[in-house]
């Protein structure tokens, strides 16, 4: 670690000291992160048994009491569904997948460009920034029906409530990220003569990033909450109008089995997102991860 | 040699000793006033502050926290207005400088971009300012690096990068587009005192090899001792100028400098005015 002392840095220019604290340097930052560190089996060891432990409770409770069925199912029925009639989750699964990514897009987007917007203009965020919090706090079951009423059965009134329970916590988090450049930068700015446009791209979005990620990872879970939200309503497909079904149907084998693909869904979400964000983000100092 | 008293600020010629003050000047100062509006009512941060900065010289200004020196500096960079009085830098105005790349700003904190690597930041004033990566003279952001002492960690990054480091990068930033004078606010104020004595003899070494006017505000007396070939004191509330002091060691400075007779009379000196001032 000699290259990154001052001294050595300073007195020795010369390329070998120089190198070896570059890799230090790249060793501390965790190039590589795709291979698991050594050890990461051990630390998620206990995590991945206490689950199996849960499961062999589950089925162990359910078959030694009796359980009937309808009323709770064994984790082993609930794995015949998936073998039995994949076919009726897969074919629920898409539409709603569609409806929570185009959600995730329009909702995080349309937060993104009014919170630019906002930053720039102090009237306007006066002016909506209160509007946007009250849009907030009316619970989404509440406001699909509504939805439903103003655009009909298809995909729109989902795709609306999955960008709109996206909207919120974006909004925020860019507004915070792009506002949390230092006054010293700004200055900076200022003596270089840059332009309003110029500090935008070349400071102001680039630093608002890790607000933004941490804003997408919300909206990742929580817009296929919106989508299932919506197709609850009034829908007769997707993964929301399924466990409708399953429900009034007494078929609680279906009904758990198309939950868990919906936590699937979003965990996939998730992690999609966390990858993104390492790729994007690889000059913010490694223990931010 | 003792330290010489200039005594009024607004003659510049006195106390001037080392050879490069004999130019024209750089920065000009003339009865300036700075006024704030604050929440308590109106603040006079400088009043009636007149000095000249000699083309090629190197001018550190001292005095006690509040005396409004980063002001000073600030209203130079056109960064605050001028409620009185004027400034010329180079016979501009300060926002005709500012527009003309005349003058560039090292602040206390690197202000490097974390995702940009030491060259990339190096690089930014090329490409902001309506400059678009092709400006007319500009020296070339890897021998700047070289210059400060970075040769081999272009593509670190900031956080890569010891607090020394960041700093050397931002002045490397800083002389990209060279500029004719250069305004340091306490840069080295938040380094350790090893890292401190470092820059400031590189410094001094940069500041011979490049001509460039520098003015360094600092509160440590003994780094405005070493690096200033005259040094501007303040007075607080307002901030009036105390004594415009030249000082001479004659052409070699180094670390060694420091221990001998000549300059603890002059951090003496200065010790004495903070003092009265105070």
């Amino acid at each position: 670690m000699t290259g990154r002392h001052e001294e050595a840095g300073w007195t020795a220019p010369a390329p070998a000291p120089a190198a070896a604290g570059n890799e230090a340097g790249c060793a501390a930052a965790g190039r590589g992160r795709n291979d698991p560190p050594p050890g990461t089996w051990r630390r998620r060891a206990p995590a991945i048994a206490a689950a199996a432990g849960l499961l062999a409770l589950w089925q162990v409770i359910v078959s030694g009491f009796g359980v009937p069925t309808y009323i709770a199912p064994s984790p082993v029925q609930v794995l015949q569904v998936f073998v039995e009639q994949g076919d009726i989750l897969w074919l629920n699964f898409w539409p709603t997948l569609m409806e929570a990514a185009s959600g995730f897009l329009v909702g995080n987007t349309v937060a993104a460009v009014l919170a630019v917007w906002f930053v720039h203009s102090q009237l306007a965020e006066r002016a909506f920034y209160p509007i946007a919090v009250f849009v907030n706090t009316i619970p989404i079951i509440a406001v699909a029906p509504i939805l439903v009423l103003l655009l009909g059965n298809g995909y729109a009134p989902k795709i609306v409530i999955a960008a709109l329970i996206c909207f919120f916590p974006t909004l925020v988090n860019m507004v915070r990220g792009l506002k949390a450049v230092s006054p010293q930068m700004l200055e900076l700015m200022r003596v270089l003569s840059a332009s309003g446009r110029e500090v935008l791209f070349k400071i102001r979005l680039q630093s608002s990033l890790p607000f933004l990620f941490a804003a997408l990872k919300i909206a990742s879970t929580t817009c296929v909450i919106g989508a299932i939200v919506g197709e609850w309503i009034g829908s007769n497909y997707g993964l929301g109008s399924l466990i409708i079904e399953a429900t009034y149907n007494f078929r609680a084998p279906l009904l758990y089995a198309t939950v868990i693909l919906g936590a699937g869904m979003a965990v996939a979400a998730f992690t999609i997102v966390t990858l993104v964000e390492r790729r994007v983000l690889k000059w913010k100092p490694p223990e931010v991860f | 040699m003792s330290p010489t008293a200039a005594g009024s600020a607004a003659s510049p010629g006195a106390g001037r000793s080392e050879s490069p003050a004999a130019g024209p000047a750089a920065v000009s100062v003339r009865d300036l006033a700075v006024r704030f509006e604050s929440d308590a009512g109106p603040v006079t941060a400088l009043d009636g502050v007149s000095f000249d900065v000699p083309a090629g010289g190197l001018v550190t200004m001292l005095g006690p926290s509040g005396c409004g020196k980063s002001t000073l500096l600030r209203a130079v960079a056109d960064l605050v207005p001028l409620s009185e009085g004027e400034i010329s830098v180079f016979g501009r105005t300060p926002e005709e400088a500012r527009l003309a790349r005349d003058f560039s700003f090292v602040f206390q904190d690197a202000t490097l971009l974390p995702w940009r690597s030491a060259i990339d930041n190096v690089r930014l004033p090329l490409e902001v300012g309506g400059r678009n990566g092709s400006v007319e003279q500009h020296a070339e952001p890897d021998e700047l690096l070289a210059l400060v002492g970075l040769a081999g960690r272009e593509a670190a990054l900031p956080h890569e990068l010891s607090g020394g480091m960041r700093q050397r990068v931002s002045i490397a930033r800083a002389l990209v587009c060279r500029p004719r004078v250069l305004l340091m606010d306490e840069p080295f104020g938040a380094l350790d005192e090893i890292a401190r004595d470092k820059l400031n003899e590189e410094l001094l070494r940069i500041w011979r090899e490049t001509g460039t006017t520098i003015i360094f505000v600092t509160h440590s007396i003994p780094e405005a001792t070493f690096l200033g070939q005259k040094c501007l004191v303040l007075s607080a509330h307002p901030g009036r100028v105390r004594e415009y002091v030249g000082i001479d060691f004659g052409e070699a400075r180094t670390l060694a400098t420091r221990d001998t007779l000549e300059f603890v009379e002059v951090t003496a000196h200065l010790r004495r005015l903070l003092g009265e001032s105070g």
